[in-house]
C-alpha cells in the first residue's frame, strides 16, 4: 500500500469517526464549541502518532500475551504528556476540554489503530496512517463542533454571526450533538457509495 | 513476557517523570497567574495582598481562602475563593471581591462543569449592568437577599438553569459569610 493512500484513507474513506463510528464519547462530549474540537483533535492526533510510531518500532520486542497492556502503557504515557503539556502552556484550553484529555486513553481510535495497524506495518506507514486517521478525526471534530457552535450560539470560533436571542439551544447540548452527527455520517456514507 | 510489560512500564513511567519535571513551574506558575488575574479583576485597584487567611465560614463545610487587600496599609476590600458543590455538575469555584461594607465589587469563576451554553452564562450572567434583577455587583447578602426569585429571593436566575444559579449565590453567600466571619474575629481580639 502506497502512502498517500495511508494517507488519505482517514480522512473519509475511513474516517474514524464517520465511517468506522469509533470514539464517539469524546466526539459527542467536546465538540460544543470549534475550538474545543480542534483543540482535542490535535491532542488525539498527538497522542495517535506517537502510539503508532512507538507500538509499531517495538511490535517485534513484545510478547503476544501481553500487547493489549503494553500498548495502553504506551497510549497512556503520552496522553499524560499532552496533558502536562497543555495544563502548563495552554491551561485557558486544558479548561475547557478538562475530563476528556484524559480520556484520550480510552478512545477506540487510538488502541484500535495500534492493534489494527501499527502492530502489522513498519514505522513509516504507521506514523502516515495515525496523521491521516488524526487529521480525519480532527477535522469532523471540527465540522461537528462548527455547526453545534452555529446554531447553538450564534458564533463560530468565537465570533459572532448572529444575535443570542435566535439560537438553537438544542445543539449546544447532548441531543443536537447526536443529531449534527447522524447527518454527518449520513452525508459521508452517500460520498463514499457515490465513488464505489 | 512480564519482562517486556517491565520494560515498557519502567520506560513510560521515566518519560512521564521527566515531562513532569519539566512543566512542573510552568503548571505552577499558569495556576499562580489565574489566581492573581482573577484577585485583581474582582477587586478595586489596590497596592499589596496581605498574607492570605484561612477561614471556616460555617460548621461543616470546607475552609475557603481570603486575601486581603491593602492600599495605602488599609483593607480595600477582600479577594475570596468560594465554592458550591450543588452545582448542575457538582463543584463550582468562584473568586469574589467584598468590599468593607460587604458588598461586592466583582466575581470570577474559577472552575464549573456546567452545560455549555447554559449554566456556563454565570460568568457574565450575573454582573449584567443593564439588568438590575440579575447584577449582583454592589451587593450584599446583608441587605439582599442572595438567592433565585424562584425561592422567594432578589436574584433572578439564568434562564434555564435555575440550579446552576442556586449555587453560584450559594458560593457568593459563602464569601460573604467568610468575610463576616473575619471581620468578627478581627474584633473579638
Amino acid at each position: 500500500m502506497n502512502q498517500m493512500s495511508n494517507f488519505t484513507k482517514g480522512l473519509l474513506r475511513e474516517n474514524p469517526i464517520l465511517v468506522l463510528i469509533l470514539g464517539t464519547c469524546p466526539t459527542l462530549g467536546v465538540t460544543s464549541s470549534a475550538a474545543n474540537g480542534l483543540g482535542m483533535g490535535l491532542a488525539t492526533t498527538f497522542v495517535l502518532v506517537m502510539s503508532n510510531l512507538v507500538i509499531s518500532l517495538v511490535k517485534s520486542q513484545i510478547p503476544d500475551k501481553v500487547r493489549i497492556p503494553s500498548f495502553i502503557v504506551i497510549i497512556a504515557a503520552f496522553v499524560t504528556v499532552v496533558e502536562l503539556v497543555m495544563q502548563a502552556y495552554t491551561p485557558g484550553l486544558f479548561k475547557s476540554l478538562g475530563i476528556f484529555i484524559p480520556l484520550i486513553v480510552v478512545n477506540c481510535i487510538v488502541l484500535g489503530r495500534a492493534e489494527a495497524f501499527a502492530s502489522k506495518n513498519n514505522p513509516l506507514s504507521s506514523i502516515v496512517d495515525g496523521l491521516g486517521m488524526g487529521l480525519g478525526f480532527t477535522g469532523a471534530l471540527v465540522i461537528l463542533g462548527s455547526i453545534r457552535e452555529l446554531l447553538g450560539n450564534g458564533t463560530l470560533f468565537s465570533f459572532r454571526f448572529y444575535p443570542e436571542n435566535y439560537t438553537t439551544l438544542l445543539f449546544v447540548l447532548a441531543p443536537g450533538a447526536f443529531i449534527v452527527l447522524g447527518y454527518m455520517i449520513a452525508i459521508v456514507q452517500k460520498i463514499n457509495k457515490a465513488k464505489k | 513476557m512480564v519482562g517486556a510489560l517491565l520494560v515498557v512500564t519502567l520506560v513510560s513511567g521515566a518519560l512521564l517523570g521527566f515531562v513532569h519535571q519539566m512543566t512542573k513551574s510552568a503548571i505552577d506558575l499558569a495556576r499562580e497567574k489565574a489566581q492573581s488575574d482573577a484577585i485583581a479583576s474582582v477587586l478595586p485597584p489596590f497596592d499589596e495582598l496581605a498574607p492570605t487567611l484561612k477561614v471556616l465560614p460555617e460548621e461543616g463545610a470546607d475552609s475557603i481562602e481570603i486575601f486581603p487587600a491593602l492600599a495605602q496599609g488599609h483593607i480595600v476590600g477582600y479577594a475570596v475563593k468560594s465554592y458550591s458543590n450543588n452545582g448542575f455538575s457538582g463543584f463550582i469555584s468562584v473568586m469574589a471581591g467584598v468590599d468593607t461594607l460587604g458588598n461586592f465589587t466583582g466575581y470570577e469563576v474559577l472552575e464549573h462543569k456546567e452545560t455549555p451554553g447554559l449554566g456556563s452564562k454565570m460568568g457574565d450572567w450575573f454582573r449584567n449592568k443593564e439588568k438590575e434583577g440579575q447584577n449582583v455587583i454592589g451587593k450584599s447578602p446583608g441587605s439582599v437577599n442572595f438567592t433565585v426569585s424562584k425561592d422567594g429571593g432578589d436574584i433572578d436566575a439564568i434562564t434555564a438553569s435555575t440550579i446552576t444559579s442556586r449555587a453560584f449565590l450559594e458560593a457568593l453567600r459563602r464569601a460573604h459569610q467568610g468575610v463576616t466571619t473575619l471581620s468578627e474575629k478581627n474584633h473579638g481580639e
